[in-house]
């Protein structure tokens, strides 16, 4: 009946997972037993869970990346407080079957559930906005992307409370991962939680991929984008490329697992290099997938705070689209000493060093942008800061990396964990809350508190300082990354303070939940009437804050590049009377994506624990949502004029 | 026939020496069209990552049958020829479908599903055969990529006869409304690019079986 799945799932033997989980349950309840107390139900399910807008999506994104980041830094922090003890003799807090879990969860969960969904919900906020149309593509789709994210989201949490986490690493190597040496259900819950998160990644690509390239308002030609819209077309043009395979490796290991199949086994001709270089194959766009929209807020975030131009516009866009086709050429690079060889490792050796290259063209262009601009040090330009001074020394330790007989040396050490969390906290986390903090207003009428948020900036650079660079030197002397506990006592002193960082970007982290909580009590000193609190460039500025549903009542006519900064500076005036408002079409709220995502979770948690009768009720119930959505005729409503004049004069003028 | 329809998408003619990145927002046909376009690359990327694999594991037959000892070229002609005859039909439906003649769209869906069918069924037989023959996809890494690209194929074209299914009780309930010749748009792309993948797993699997 329940296959699998017995009383023995439930962590009752283990102190830690059982503290943990019941923590994690008590905070579930907690809100949800708060929302119903509040009877905010009906409001959440209309304005919220049912929404189609494009904006609303984009802010659930960001925060159920927010939650994720709580989740993924407290198993940071289990992490660096035990090998801070975990020194000669001692064994520290935490068994290695339970460490590995939480060096698997943490990666996975910040990787697929924090920067990812961080860098997708800045994307769907902002990409239309900026391109000065209404919606994305497929606005239904939309919501269906998100709530399949979130649906692999309940899945890796509920691996806290039912059973376990995949031991394996963020990427479950095989033959590791295979049923043979990892016959729990761990694996599972970790192909299951991604394959279905993974659709909808796919599905956001596709949307936002056609959004841009074919939903622009009249007049943004391609060179006319903002840069923040290119990064998002690079990103989501890899996401379409890349996201296939990872579907298809998992696929593959799946069937090993399930059915016995031997993509990846050690018997009958399984070839595990093979799983290693697919999923690299994607692993390495990732990386790309992430940092590019972390590229183009900082892209924006500059030039509005120098109150200038982006520098060299078409060679940051040349560099964009480089790095987006390059980062399909270096995937090997991320397993030199897995024996292919002088010759192959040379080759890819040199394309991962040839990368630097369109990156340092960024870096320069960000420098010459600030340049002789009037700036203003805002929170966002904190952020960019920090990142272009913590990414270049990232950059300096890839490229080192790039180098295989260096590679050879520091291979799965300490150095390459600092290297690589160099560039993602420093490239992409900068970039998630420097758009986080520029975008807040846009996004809800009110700007974040200022000195708090340089706070925070400073925690995070500060804590990410301590807590890295001692790993650095770790790894240089030997030190190995998924090590559970170490007999070299010398190594302590600077474990230890890598653990003062991680506690200082802790501090960050509550100041950041204080920052929210202290910006919402005082909104009404920090409301931004304008709709452009910074004297932004872009088309975003251009509207209310918040922007109404359908953000633009007659759609912008661009006729350069920084559309709005021409029109505030007066240079180009419209030839005749702008069109008068008429009616227009928006997409009716739509339950198919909460629904489908329902039963997704229903799908992947039967397939995790065997429970043949759940998994078919949860494919038919995606199979019936599809179908009924598929008769649905009425999926518009018109917007009468009255509203539309009403809307867009709610908050402050239009411009 | 994706170019005639394209040519007769209004707001696309009278722009003018405007250029064609800056005459707005695209009609909702080229959007969708579009968008599936994109899908079914992504699909594509799928069947080349299982071609990558079926690559490498191609020669891992572990001692069991290989690929020259278990196919019936002969067999898989006629099912090769049964799929690519459906693609034909399936766009004789399309152009029904664009000339709204009913009937027609149901004659010339039916026999593209017969067809499907036809080359699902037949790939289901010799599927079953090899297992009978003790060559099942756990016998050796090679078996399993086999089993796996094909298996995909077919489940393509499974899942495409359902939608075909659909989209006849479609066009009987709601008619040939904008949306409904939208989703058959899409099937039609749908369809033909399984036989461009279909091209390829027979080129590369059945013939080069050596």
């Amino acid at each position: 009946m329940f296959g699998k799945l017995t009383w023995s799932a439930i962590p009752l033997d283990q102190p830690i997972p059982l503290a943990a989980s019941g923590l994690a349950m008590l905070a579930g309840l907690a809100v949800l037993g708060l929302i119903t107390w509040k009877g905010l139900w009906p409001y959440l399910w209309k304005e919220w869970i049912t929404s189609v807008d494009h904006k609303r999506i984009g802010v659930m994104y960001v925060v159920l990346a927010l939650v994720m980041l709580l989740r993924g830094f407290v198993d940071a922090l289990m992490m660096r407080t035990q090998l801070a003890i975990a020194a000669g003799g001692a064994q520290g807090y935490l068994p290695p079957e339970h460490y590995d879990q939480i060096f698997s969860a943490h990666g996975t969960i910040m990787i697929f559930f924090v920067a990812m969904t961080f860098m997708v919900g800045l994307m769907n906020f902002a990409v239309p906005l900026q391109l000065g149309i209404r919606d994305v593509a497929f606005p239904v789709l939309n919501s269906v992307s998100f709530w399949l994210t979130a649906a692999g989201v309940l899945l890796v949490n509920l691996s806290l409370v039912v059973g376990e986490f995949a031991r394996t690493g963020w990427l479950a190597y095989p033959p590791l991962s295979e049923i043979a040496y990892s016959p729990g259900v761990g694996v599972d819950y970790y192909l299951w939680s991604l394959q279905i998160s993974g659709v909808g990644s796919l599905l956001s690509g596709i949307n936002l991929t056609t959004t841009i390239l074919k939903l622009r308002a009249p007049g943004m030609g391609y060179m006319r984008m903002p840069v923040f819209c290119w990064t998002a077309l690079a990103s989501n043009l890899l996401i379409i490329a890349a996201f296939p395979i990872l579907t298809a490796t998992f696929a593959m290991l799946l069937l090993d697992r399930y059915l016995g199949f031997h993509f990846f086994t050690n018997e009958l001709g399984g070839n595990a290099m093979m799983y290693i270089n697919l999923i690299w194959a994607w692993g390495h766009p990732e990386v790309y997938i992430l940092i590019l929209p972390a590229f183009g807020v900082f892209s924006e975030v500059i030039a509005t705070f120098s109150q200038k131009p982006v520098f060299g516009y078409r060679s940051m866009v040349l560099a964009t689209m480089a790095i987006c086709v390059l980062s399909f050429m270096v995937w090997l690079h991320h397993f030199f000493t897995m024996g292919a060889g002088a010759d192959v490792n040379g080759f890819f050796g040199v394309t991962t060093m040839i990368i630097a290259v369109p990156t340092g063209v960024k870096i320069f262009n960000w420098l010459f942008t600030l340049y002789g601009g009037q700036i203003r040090f805002g929170v966002p330009l904190y952020w960019a800061l920090g990142f272009m001074v913590t990414f270049v020394v990232g950059g300096m330790t890839g490229v080192l990396l790039a180098i295989p007989p260096v590679d050879f040396v520091t291979h799965n050490s300490l150095f390459l964990v600092a290297h690589f969390h160099n560039v993602i906290i420093g490239g992409v986390l900068f970039g998630a809350f420097a758009g986080y903090t520029y975008w807040f207003p846009k996004a809800f009428g009110f700007r974040l508190h200022e000195g708090l948020g340089k706070a925070i900036f400073w925690c995070w650079f500060v804590g990410f300082y301590l807590a890295f660079m001692p790993l650095y030197a770790l790894g240089l002397v030997g030190a190995t990354r998924r090590m559970q506990h170490y007999p070299e006592t010398e190594w302590q002193p600077l474990m230890i303070v890598a653990l003062i960082g991680a506690l200082v970007i802790a501090a960050g982290i509550v100041l950041a939940v204080v920052q929210l909580v202290v910006s919402i009590r005082q909104r009404d000193a920090t409301r931004d009437e304008t709709g452009d609190p910074w004297n932004g460039r872009t088309l975003e500025w251009s509207v209310p804050s918040p922007p109404p549903a359908w953000n633009f009542a007659i759609l912008p006519e661009v006729e350069g590049r920084d559309a709005f900064w021409a029109r505030k500076q007066g240079g180009r005036k419209h030839p005749g009377e702008p069109p008068p408002i008429a009616p227009i079409e928006m997409p009716e709220n739509s339950m198919v994506g909460v629904v489908i995502a329902f039963f997704a979770v229903m799908l992947g948690f039967a397939l995790v624990w065997h429970i043949g009768w759940m998994a078919a009720s949860g494919l038919g119930g995606i199979v019936a949502s599809g179908l009924a959505r598929a008769w649905t005729t009425a999926t518009t409503a018109e917007i009468s004029t009255a509203e539309l004049g009403e809307g867009s004069h709610r908050k402050g003028a239009p411009a | 026939m994706i170019a005639a329809v394209a040519s007769g998408t209004p707001g696309e003619e009278d722009a003018g020496d405007i250029p064609l990145s800056q005459r707005g927002p695209a009609s909702t046909e080229i959007v969708a069209r579009f968008g599936f376009w994109l899908f079914l690359l992504s699909d594509i990327v799928i069947f080349a990552a299982l071609f990558a694999a079926y690559a490498v594991l191609a020669k891992e037959t572990a001692g069991g049958p290989s690929g020259a000892q278990l196919f019936d070229r002969t067999y898989t002609l006629i099912e090769t020829a049964c799929l690519l005859a459906s693609s034909f039909t399936c766009g004789m439906m399309s152009l029904a479908v664009e000339r709204r003649q009913g009937l027609a769209i149901y004659l010339w869906a039916g026999i593209t599903f017969a067809l499907g069918l036809a080359f699902v069924l037949m790939e289901f037989f010799e599927f079953l055969g090899m297992v009978a023959q003790g060559a099942g996809p756990t016998h050796s890494a090679f078996l399993s990529a086999f089993f796996t690209l094909v298996g995909t194929h077919g489940l393509h074209v499974t899942v495409g006869l359902c939608w075909l299914a659909v989209m006849a009780a479609q066009v009987a309930t709601l008619g040939l409304r904008p949306m409904v010749m939208r989703r058959l748009l899409c099937f039609g792309l749908f369809w033909h690019a399984l036989d461009i993948v279909w091209i390829g797993v027979f080129t590369i699997v059945y013939l080069g079986a050596g």
